[in-house]
């Protein structure tokens, strides 16, 4: 095993479809128009001198090292920025050229420290390959010349420095962070001798506003900026690619190693997720994996009083399989039952499902997505027919209109945010509709065209008000719909929207968004070019999260913006593996790939395949387990990389429920707040510890690639295996690839997924089959899944969660940037230096009359339970409604939340939830029992003392 | 049963009603059994059933006929097996 070196081409792929033909260096070369003569050197194997030019940045032409000469051209001009042309005659290597590029290296070198040996990037440096390059043997000018300026190292953030006197000043830096990640934080200020990288107006990064993505890091050519692991451990010296453990984006890093030490996490250019790029999740938040609160031991005990007792694995899985089939003996085979996670693979999320199914012998399977996107796999199967977004992420390079719902991508997704504000800084046209001013609607060079800042729990209103006036302004695509669509359900749904009570000014009152803000929007969307929606869970977790869903998929049918690259329906998935796990069958009512389990011949293929009778009915979701829990009839649930307590709503329910259970098995990193109420503690695996896929939210297959041995001795899909064993289901499975093979032989949208594909490949996003081989990265080209699309009507019913006297705000959650999901990996990285505690944003005029000043504790209560946090001032916010995040224990701010849920899925209804917010003093009551109760709950028993026999 | 958990279940039934009484060419009562009997486990059906016998307190309009409709599947379910 050896390093991944990657080729870096020196400017960008171009796009053009017409070939050029031109020599160099006497050789022919064929390149697409509007290539460098850089990057088509490089394609015929000739790399020319470069320090300025990288190939994920545009061209640039400021170190003048690149110089070519072109026959019957005079000079010698930069190959980066010279474009081919057609017969044109390039020369790389002249003694003039040889002559230049020497004299330039030697002026760089003149004012460089020459500290290489003791550098951290030695032999990672471009200065000193291209020193060794061109050949620089002596520097005329000396080494005490005047010397770039020294203010010393800035090692404000937690995981690079930044170390001026290093510094070449080719803005390599600066461009990524506008190019790449469109943040914007990083100059140039001064000139000559004096020009150095500054992070805002020259203060330490932590300070300015980057936002630690580390594409400047990436960018950097020495060791201006570098890695703190690079610094402290040394370069590595193997690499293996793998693929992100945070977010639906699903980012394809190279895990650079020395040994089994991670020494950093870089972002892979052939990644078709993210091409290259990163966040501070992905690139630099991996330190969690050998944190000292990693439980590596299987634990259990009696009862959740007790402390944990230490022992080994066939102990403790023997200890919950003899429980789990005591209380099916007791309690009938349906009072048990499992979670899977997505946050584990594709093969480790089927594993869980089939022991519910073939060994618990039940359907009381059910995952996250229950509380994020289970809306959105109703909604776009009723409407299209395949319950997963209709794009690849390259799809947003050829929108013209961007209409953002409920999503904040810059935060949620960043990755995909900043490809998504690179397009819109190309001219697209941008739509926001949600109740916070977010980062998209107003940043460096990129300004919403309509902001809809809508009322919580009004979706429903808002989309159906824009169907109005797609309908009554005669901006129907009829020609698609026509051809692609139900005709006469399409006209009952016309009808409807075109109702007056549905038009933007009778709708405002529900909203609050200005009629003429929906109509201007409504009219952009649809004539605007190809227009795409990307969603989040700001749709789904609603009361009526599978009928926003539905107008959504409505809304771009009708306007034809379905079926083709730039266009389509895109949900953003929170969690790496929400789409994988929804696609592995873990909802209760349906096998791997979205099959209702009471179809027969569906049920028999299992049947005959797992070699057990299985259950036609369909199981209990997450909040109906609790609910039979509490109720007596459901006792026992294995969890594998939830942490369902602090995740889901209505807290005091979840703890009554997991209270009442008699075996809660727990398998995860860490002690997590579901753990406190467990009974058998099962420690799990890392993503880098481990084989397996990730589907990310553009139903791509990505390999998980194991970079060390499993701290805890297994991975987790060993884990459950052990368990089907014991519950005396037999599995014996050697290798993940061998769950693939059984899941592409049980599911015909995998059919054609296997290990080795993937390694050819990369990476395949479903469906992949005989007739798709290669995978489908846009669905829905020739026609819908189901047949004819299907419009529904979809009436606005408001939510029962209302405001009023005693609760007159309005809470709504979500999350940041630098935490992640319960924030259970995130915590326990230096990414708390962002975010160290959740914030309750308030608006001033909100905070005024309640004399709540920026910074102070407040109280935050609902009818279900009350928290305290300290108050965040902020304008982001409309009035009357208040914002915060569940990242941290400490607050559990779902304690506040209800259990009122989407109709269709009982997806948890997050974003809307009556509040009132008062000054306090601290943490509540029960905010401090239950730190005590998790202190006690988390005690491990000393192993007994062995004393030596004499 | 608890109190508590048949509140949410007539709840749930009456929310899913307030969706498919405004689609125009499916019964609303016929749609609403069609989605309890897809996707609610059996005890939970069982439960709503059951409160179906004892009155069916807060099932209302189409919402009380899907429960009758449910009713009938499952007798009709079981007298088939």
């Amino acid at each position: 095993m050896s390093l991944i070196e990657e080729i870096d081409y020196g400017t960008p792929r171009s796009k053009s479809e017409t070939m050029v033909t031109l020599t160099i260096d006497g050789k022919e070369v064929t390149v697409p128009e509007g290539t460098s003569v850089m990057r088509a050197a490089m394609e015929a194997g000739t790399e020319i001198p470069k320090l300025c030019a990288t190939d994920m940045l545009e061209s640039f032409g400021s170190c003048r090292l690149c110089l070519i000469e072109i026959e019957g051209r005079n000079g010698t001009p930069a190959s980066c920025t010279t474009l081919v042309a057609e017969g044109m005659a390039v020369h790389t290597q002249t003694e003039r050229l040889k002559r230049l590029r020497k004299g330039v290296m030697e002026l760089y070198i003149s004012e460089h420290p020459l500290d290489c040996l003791t550098c951290s990037a030695n032999g990672d440096c471009e200065l000193q390959d291209m020193s060794g390059a061109v050949g620089l043997r002596e520097v005329r000018y000396g080494y005490d010349g005047k010397k770039h300026p020294n203010p010393g190292i800035d090692a404000s953030n937690p995981y690079f420095t930044y170390e001026p006197s290093k510094c070449i000043v080719c803005s390599r830096c600066v461009r990524a962070c506008e190019e790449v990640q469109g943040t914007f934080a990083l100059t140039i200020a001064g000139r000559g001798f004096d020009s150095v990288v500054s992070p805002s107006m020259q203060e330490p990064f932590m300070e300015s506003e980057c936002v630690s993505c580390g594409a400047c890091v990436q960018a950097c050519p020495t060791a201006t900026l570098n890695e703190k692991s690079v610094i402290d451990i040394g370069t590595p010296e193997h690499s293996v690619v793998t693929t992100c453990a945070y977010c639906g984006v699903g980012c394809t890093f190279k895990a650079e190693m020395r040994g089994e030490e991670v020494v950093r996490m870089l972002p892979y250019k052939d990644g078709k997720a993210n091409r290259g790029h990163s966040c501070v999740k992905g690139r630099f938040a991996w330190g969690y994996a050998s944190h000292k609160d990693r439980i590596t031991t299987p634990m259990i005990r009696e009862n959740i009083n007790d402390p944990w007792r230490e022992v080994s694995w066939e102990e403790a899985i023997q200890f919950a399989a003899d429980k789990f089939k005591a209380i099916q003996a007791k309690h009938g085979r349906s009072s048990i039952g499992g979670i899977t996670s997505s946050r584990c693979t594709n093969e480790e999320t089927f594993l869980v499902q089939k022991l519910v199914r073939a060994a618990f012998g039940n359907n009381n399977v059910d995952t996250c997505a229950r509380v994020c996107h289970s809306p959105t796999g109703y909604g776009l199967n009723t409407t299209y027919g395949t319950s997963a977004g209709t794009q690849d992420f390259d799809s947003i390079e050829y929108s013209d209109v961007v209409l953002v719902i409920g999503a904040n991508p810059t935060d949620g997704h960043p990755v995909f945010g900043s490809r998504m504000k690179k397009r819109l800084r190309e001219g697209a046209k941008l739509i926001v509709a949600d109740p916070r001013q977010i980062d998209l609607v107003r940043s460096p060079h990129v300004e919403a065209d309509f902001h809809m800042q809508l009322k919580p729990g009004t979706n429903v209103a808002l989309l159906t008000s824009l169907a109005h006036v797609v309908v009554t302004e005669g901006l129907v695509n009829e020609d698609f719909v026509r051809e692609r669509c139900d005709w006469d359900e399409f006209q009952d749904w016309a009808a409807f929207a075109a109702e007056e009570r549905n038009s933007p000014e009778a709708m405002e009152k529900y909203t609050g968004v200005p009629a003429e803000t929906v109509r201007g929007a409504a009219r952009l969307y649809a004539t605007g070019g190809n227009a795409a929606i990307y969603y989040g869970l700001g749709v789904t977790e609603h009361s009526q999260g599978s009928t926003t869903v539905m107008a959504i998929a409505n809304l771009a049918m009708a306007t034809g913006n379905i079926g083709r690259e730039g266009v389509g329906v895109n949900p953003l998935r929170g969690q790496n593996n929400v789409q994988g796990s929804c696609d592995m069958g873990s909802f209760p009512h349906e096998f791997p790939g979205y099959r209702h389990v009471s179809t027969d011949t569906v049920r028999e293929t299992f049947e005959s395949m797992w070699g057990r009778e299985l259950d036609s009915e369909p199981g209990l979701r997450i909040p109906n387990m609790m609910d039979a829990a509490i109720d007596g009839s459901f006792k026992g649930m294995y969890i594998q990389g939830e942490d369902i307590l602090q995740s889901d709503p209505d807290t005091k329910h979840m703890i009554a429920g997991l209270s009442a259970m008699e075996c809660v098995v727990v398998q995860d990193l860490f002690l997590v707040e579901t753990a406190d109420f467990a009974h058998v503690f099962l420690p799990g695996s890392t993503f880098l510890e481990k084989n397996g896929t990730f589907t990310n939210a553009e139903r791509r297959i990505q390999p998980v690639r194991k970079v060390m041995a499993p701290k805890n001795g297994y991975e987790d899909w060993e884990i459950t295996q052990m368990l089907a064993n014991a519950m005396g289901y037999p599995m014996h499975y050697e290798h993940p690839s061998e769950i693939m093979d059984e899941i592409a032989a049980l599911t015909p949208k995998f059919a054609g997924v296997t290990f080795k594909k993937l390694d050819e490949e990369g990476s395949i996003q479903w469906p992949c089959n005989e007739e798709a081989p290669n995978g489908t990265p846009v669905m829905h080209v020739d026609g819908f899944v189901r047949g004819k699309g299907k419009f529904v009507v979809t009436e606005y019913v408001p939510t029962d969660e209302k405001s009023g006297p005693r609760f007159p705000l309005l809470l709504t959650t979500g999350r940041i940037l630098s935490q992640y999901n319960v924030g259970a990996q995130t915590r326990r990285t230096a990414n708390s230096e962002w975010h160290p505690e959740d914030l309750l944003e308030i608006h001033p005029f909100d905070a005024e009359t309640r004399g709540i000043r920026d910074g102070d504790w407040v109280k935050l209560s609902s009818r279900s339970g009350e928290t305290a946090l300290r108050a965040q001032v902020s304008e982001r916010m409309a009035p009357g409604v208040v914002y915060t995040t569940f990242h941290h224990p400490k607050t559990q701010a779902n304690v506040v939340t209800t259990d009122f849920s989407d109709w269709a899925t009982n997806c948890p209804e997050y974003k809307v939830t009556a509040v009132q917010v008062m000054p306090s003093n601290g943490p509540t009551e029960w905010q401090e029992e239950y730190d005590e109760f998790s202190r006690k709950s988390r005690r491990i028993e000393e192993a007994p003392t062995v004393v030596a026999a004499e | 049963m608890s109190h508590s958990n048949v509140d949410r279940l007539v709840y749930m039934v009456n929310q899913i009603g307030d969706f498919f009484k405004y689609q125009p060419h499916e019964d609303a009562a016929e749609g609403i059994a069609n989605h309890i009997k897809k996707f609610w486990d059996p005890r939970m059906r069982k439960q709503i059933l059951e409160h179906l016998e004892a009155g069916g307190e807060g099932l209302e309009g189409p919402s009380r006929k899907a429960i009758e409709i449910l009713r009938d599947m499952t007798q009709k379910a079981k007298s088939d097996a």
